[in-house]
């Protein structure tokens, strides 16, 4: 799925040197700078209720996750199951009994309009990018197509420090950019691989990639190796 | 059935399909698939744009990686971006044509054995979408009807797209895209899912799938999210009744839901 815009916004993440907070403080950082809205946060999903805060722009940002996380409601929660997008151009606008605590907690905290993107490869939903802004008006398609291009880098940046972590006793894993680009025989040989070693699909897409960094070769070809079976990576050859 | 009998039958068959809750995935599939039928292809392909001009494949009749190669590598060049570039029609070229303008996209044409292409815009007032691919692996023109066939088939996908959600229709246009796209990557990952779990190969099991969700009135992306969650397990899946009219067994209608 990676747009070129999406490769321009990794591309510079990765070229400069990381600020405290890390790489995915600076993303969010970045996609509220350029985008019409007042703050950012990145948050990891488990079994759809927040698990993590990994970035937040400033108080109201920490404080809009803060409250998804005690409440378990909110566009991301709800952006988190149905897969969508959630946007919310006017939260005094919202059915009361839509998130009847929080959005009056949200209010409260300075935000009237909330951007919630979901985190997703297919079928894995790592978290959700949410964006608010402190006044009013929707995300107009050219804004919403880079918020867009932005939680895509947000899904390929979370991917990839998963797959550094996995890795790190035997080097970087494989390049971010080749995570989610529209191949169909990755998102194939991802599925083959859950059911071969027993994992999530999430965990299998690592495996998938950190084999390919291993073997020294790009994912789509050990993909296929996987579909054809001459390569079965719950086996122990490289 | 003549050729004008089977296009309307056709056109009944996607309206009827474009009810509430229809899945956008599974009906772009369905239409490729008849584009196949009603204009003799040998594949067909549909590619949407997203907000920065680069096209992506979002379904297509191809499984093979050789003729998916083909539709993939036409982010940024080939002629179904021609065709979304200009809003113009791009027939009826050879592999002598392609390989001038588009070297690499010749190349991959060739390998998956084809030898006509053809692209139609999917256009929308003044904006265009995407486009719809066609090949075949003989040298072929397409008659003016074969390209009014093709073309209304394009501006049917082109609804499907408009059709979904009661968003504004500038929101609607990145949102669909991005969610379809996503919806195509599951299928993808439940074939896989199927596949390994059922020892079957990658058609088959999208078949496999397809003909469940279809037995059941659900969409195909639901079936998928239930492959890959285990809560379809392959048994389920591929419990399929004969064919009407072939083989003795009674076909076992399942419990509705």
């Amino acid at each position: 799925m990676t747009s070129h815009r999406t490769r321009q916004i990794l591309a510079t993440l990765l070229d400069g040197d990381p600020q405290p907070g890390g790489l995915p403080h600076e993303l969010a950082a970045w996609s509220s700078r350029s985008l019409p809205v007042s703050g950012a946060g990145i948050v990891v999903m488990v079994a759809h209720q927040p698990a993590s805060t990994v970035a937040a722009t400033d108080s109201v940002a920490m404080g809009l996750e803060d409250l998804q996380f005690v409440l378990g409601e909110g566009p991301c929660v709800e952006s988190s199951v149905s897969g969508r997008s959630v946007l919310v151009p006017d939260l005094l606008r919202v059915d009361a009994d839509r998130w009847p605590a929080y959005a009056n907690g949200a209010l409260d905290l300075g935000a009237r309009a909330l951007f919630a993107l979901p985190l997703r490869v297919g079928a894995i939903r790592l978290g959700v990018m949410d964006l608010y802004r402190e006044s009013p008006g929707p995300l107009l398609d050219g804004d919403l197509a880079e918020a867009l291009a932005f939680a895509d880098a947000a899904t390929a940046l979370l991917l990839h420090l998963q797959a550094q972590a996995e890795a790190s006793t035997s080097g970087d894993p494989a390049s971010p950019f080749e995570l989610h680009d529209g191949r169909a025989e990755i998102h194939q040989a991802t599925g083959v691989i859950a059911v071969q070693t027993g994992l999530s699909l999430a965990v299998a897409l690592v495996v998938l990639r950190s084999r390919a960094y291993a073997l020294d070769r790009p994912v789509l070809q050990v993909a296929r190796e996987v579909l054809a079976g001459t390569l079965n990576v719950s086996r122990g050859e490289p | 059935m003549s050729r004008q009998q089977r296009i309307a039958e056709v056109f009944v068959e996607l309206a009827d399909t474009l009810v509430d809750d229809f899945d956008v995935v599974e009906f772009l599939t369905m239409l490729t698939e008849r584009c196949v039928e009603l204009l003799d292809a040998d594949a067909a392909g549909l590619m949407l744009a997203d907000q920065r001009g680069n096209l992506r494949l979002v379904a297509s009749t191809a499984h093979e990686s050789r003729q998916l190669e083909v539709f993939e590598l036409q982010s940024d060049e080939g002629p179904c971006v021609e065709s979304f570039r200009t809003g113009r029609q791009v027939l009826n070229l050879s592999t002598a044509d392609t390989s001038r303008r588009w070297p690499r996209f010749a190349v991959a044409a060739q390998a998956a054995g084809f030898s006509s292409t053809h692209a139609l815009p999917l256009r929308l007032r003044g904006q265009v979408l995407g486009g719809l691919n066609l090949f075949t692996r003989e040298e072929r023109r397409l008659s003016e009807e074969d390209t009014s066939v093709g073309q209304s088939m394009a501006d049917i996908a082109t609804i499907s797209l408009l059709q979904e959600r009661a968003l504004d229709e500038q929101t609607r246009l990145s949102e669909q895209l991005q969610s379809a796209l996503a919806s195509r990557i599951a299928v993808e990952q439940a074939k896989g899912v199927l596949a390994a779990r059922a020892g079957l190969s990658i058609p088959e099991s999208f078949d496999a799938m397809r003909r469940h969700a279809r037995r059941h009135g659900r969409p195909l992306s639901a079936v998928a999210a239930d492959v890959i969650s285990g809560a379809l397990g392959p048994e389920e899946v591929l419990a399929a009744p004969q064919a009407p009219g072939r083989g003795g067994r009674r076909r076992r209608d399942p419990a509705p839901g």
